[in-house]
């Protein structure tokens, strides 16, 4: 890691995850998601909830816990811009970006690179 | 061999799928006992992957075992205990089997199962799982961009749960499965045909019906102590207060024929909401119940595929 990348994570780290409660995928969808981080999913769905949802709008998986998807409809209805992202398919994530810079990646395109057989691969 | 199912959707008929209990048995005679009781009463069956995150014999074996038999299956797959790698190659595998109907979900959370201590794969979900698919058979490639020498044919589908918040993005999200490949969608046990039948015409709202067939599910409660499980322990299932009451004031001898009455009556209803083009009868255990619901329910005998069936049509 190179000493520019060292000091973006230093900001960009405790930031997100003071906010967003993030968990530092490197390839960051909130403005598709209501600004609801869907790696916070224990399922880390990208693309909605699954059909486990409680009917009070918990997560199956943590009863106590609001779902992410539904937090992220909610919050998606919200924005003025990006509301309708949520339609948006997302690409599979690129698990090797784990843990590094978000911004650095998407300055660099590193984060819309799709894999080569997805049909709408950047 | 093409679906089958798919043949006798894009003909206009009704379809009766079921599913097959799923198996603990090394013998293939168990499989195919239960099986047995499903022939010419579905379309076709089910064959469950880890349901409810227990251990069972496999999807693509039991899906396996019925194409041995000349019984059509829709094998399902689950995004939660297989990697991209694995995925991709138990669909070509499924395919080389004469597995055509693939129905892809994101699965019962591993704590809802037998093993709630196991690792969670989801490395791809439900939704990219139906693209990969659909790029395997329509662009004959893996995700990873490299070729097959041949693409396989399948009829991919998907699930949808209407019931369960954020009930208002659930037929977006449908939308955004049919974007990538379903050409039909099982829907989660109907209960609340009111909440269902408004769904429905979200859907058809946003022009999906022509490009989607959708099959509703309607479980055959057993007994009042099945329909409290199914309420209590079961991710995704609303079931009313009203069905399991109506259970609990019948006599335990009476409760599987009053089980037989209400799902009879549930595929009546959800029969009349249009755009459904069949029921996915679920009978716990009990395939016996399901051949009783199709009968009773008008839906036996089933159709034949006409020759002409496999042109045109969406999917």
């Amino acid at each position: 890691m190179t000493l520019a990348e060292r000091v973006v994570l230093a900001v960009e780290k405790p930031l997100k995850e003071a906010i967003w409660d993030c968990r530092m995928c490197g390839q960051c969808i909130l403005h598709s998601t209501g600004l609801s981080c869907p790696m916070r999913c224990p399922k880390s769905l990208r693309n909605g909830p699954c059909g486990g949802v409680r009917a009070d709008g918990n997560c199956e998986v943590y009863p106590e816990k609001r779902c992410v998807w539904v937090e992220a409809w909610e919050g998606s209805r919200r924005l003025p811009l990006w509301r309708d992202h949520i339609a948006h398919l997302q690409k599979p994530v690129n698990w090797q970006l784990q843990a590094s810079s978000s911004w650095i990646n998407l300055v660099s395109g590193r984060d819309a690179r799709a894999p080569a057989g997805w049909k709408t691969h950047a | 061999m093409p679906s089958r199912l798919a043949g006798l959707l894009r003909q206009g008929q009704f379809v009766v799928t079921a599913e097959l209990s799923s198996s603990d048995s090394p013998d293939p005679q168990d499989t195919w006992r239960h099986a047995e009781i499903l022939r010419g009463a579905v379309d076709a069956v089910n064959c469950t992957d880890n349901t409810g995150a227990h251990v069972h014999l496999s999807a693509l074996a039991a899906a396996h075992l019925l194409v041995e038999k000349g019984l059509e299956p829709i094998m399902q797959m689950t995004a939660r205990d297989r990697n991209r790698l694995a995925l991709q190659a138990d669909l070509l595998g499924a395919a080389a089997l004469g597995v055509e109907n693939i129905v892809a979900m994101s699965g019962d959370d591993v704590t809802a199962g037998d093993h709630p201590e196991a690792r969670r794969i989801y490395d791809i979900d439900s939704m990219q799982l139906l693209e990969v698919a659909a790029g395997m058979r329509d662009r004959a490639v893996y995700l990873s961009g490299r070729k097959l020498p041949r693409a396989p044919s399948f009829f991919i589908g998907a699930v949808e749960n209407p019931f369960a918040p954020p009930l208002e993005f659930r037929p977006p999200r449908l939308q955004k499965k049919v974007n990538a490949g379903a050409a039909f969608v099982q829907i989660q046990l109907v209960f609340d045909v009111p909440v269902f039948s408004r769904f429905m015409g979200m859907v058809a709202d946003l022009g999906l019906l022509p490009r989607v067939f959708v099959i509703a599910s309607v479980g055959i409660p057993r007994s009042a102590r099945g329909a409290r499980f199914m309420r209590d322990k079961v991710p995704g299932l609303h079931v009313p207060e009203a069905l399991v009451a109506r259970l609990e004031k019948t006599p335990p001898a009476r409760q599987a024929e009053e089980g037989i009455a209400i799902a009879v009556e549930l595929v009546q209803e959800i029969r009349r909401i249009p755009g459904v083009s069949g029921v996915h009868l679920i009978g716990i255990k009990w395939e016996e119940g399901v051949v009783r619901v199709a009968e009773a329910a008008g839906l036996l005998p089933r159709p034949t595929l006409s020759p002409l069936a496999t042109v045109g049509g969406h999917g």
